[in-house]
């Protein structure tokens, strides 16, 4: 079972709740290993099921990191596919869906690195640039920002202000604060150290809110025009 | 602390990894500075928007389309290492 967090700043600032690493008196045998289990025996129907279980993450993820449909249609059956030939590798160390990401951001780092032919696409890219280190714009965020406009206006928005993040900035957000991932389940992922993810999550984080800030702070005649601008581009 | 010791603290902060005494004086910090209290506040309304909207259609249509595709792949696979393991026993 998860460990509950519960430590966060006073009334307002709890995330919902993030899954942690498992510790030995608290692990339950997660639903996953049997259907592992069976599938290595050649159970098909197991495996389909853990496919409808985790295909729409591993389609999210690999859109996320390559931003184009097609390719994250293609890498979600390259990694289930993967998956299967190397299922007898899986050695239940990390959770079967932490497999899979892993094997779904390796596949997605190489589209990347193929659609750059000559340049290199690595979870390194642009984490030198001072860009996210230091916050700018101090406005306040309207206090419900998803009111400013409808779902797709939304939707548009975040689509836009999360592709514009280097792919190393963007598969670290991806994966620890949309997928849920821990830290250490990141970085694992990721073949980066703990303290790496970190200070680009930090990064990752604070040029979002830099981006989003345009859109949300509370300046009612900045946003529209703003969206229009973003629109026209 | 400062504003910059607060920033470094920012991502530990949000994975509930702060000891007490300096949440103690996270919260001091806050308390007093307008301007970690907005970036906070603004990079928590940052994470939870994204982890709130599923920005991907991935359709029931195209899931039962892949998951097809998938197990076809699979069953062709299956199939072409059993002859070949038949191949090398004979």
């Amino acid at each position: 079972m998860n460990r509950i967090r519960t430590a966060c700043a006073p009334n307002l600032y709890c995330l919902p709740l993030m899954p942690a690493i498992q510790t030995p008196e608290t692990e339950e045998i997660h639903p996953d290993v049997a259907l592992v289990a069976a599938a290595k025996e050649g159970d098909s129907a197991a495996f389909e099921k853990l496919i409808r279980q985790y295909d729409r993450q591993i389609f999210r993820v690999a859109q996320h990191i390559t931003q184009n449909r097609e390719d994250a249609e293609d890498i979600t059956q390259d990694v289930f596919f993967k998956a299967y030939q190397k299922l007898d590798q899986f050695q239940g160390n990390s959770k079967f869906s932490t497999w899979l990401v892993r094997i779904a951001v390796n596949e997605s780092l190489m589209r990347l690195r193929k659609r750059k032919t000559s340049k290199t696409v690595s979870m390194d890219e642009d984490v030198h640039t001072e860009e996210g280190s230091i916050p700018r714009d101090f406005a306040e965020w309207r206090p419900n920002p998803e009111q400013l406009y409808g779902q797709s206006e939304l939707a548009d928005i975040l689509r836009k202000t999360i592709q514009g993040l280097p792919p190393g900035f963007r598969t670290v957000f991806t994966l620890r604060d949309i997928e849920n991932l821990s830290t250490e389940e990141t970085a694992d992922a990721l073949g980066l150290s703990v303290p790496a993810v970190k200070s680009r999550l930090l990064r990752a984080r604070l040029q979002l809110r830099e981006r989003l800030s345009r859109y949300f702070k509370q300046n009612p005649s900045l946003s529209p025009a703003l969206l229009r601008e973003s629109k026209a581009q | 602390m400062t504003c910059t010791d607060f920033l470094a603290k920012l991502t530990d902060f949000f994975d509930g990894n702060v000891p007490p005494t300096l949440m103690a004086e996270v919260e001091h910090h806050i308390s007093e500075c307008k301007h970690c209290e907005v970036v906070l506040d603004s990079t928590t309304k940052t994470i939870n928007i994204y982890r709130d909207h599923e920005l991907y259609d991935f359709s029931p249509e195209l899931q039962t389309k892949m998951e097809k595709s998938i197990m076809d792949r699979c069953a062709g696979w299956k199939t072409k290492l059993k002859g070949a393991k038949a191949l090398t026993r004979s």
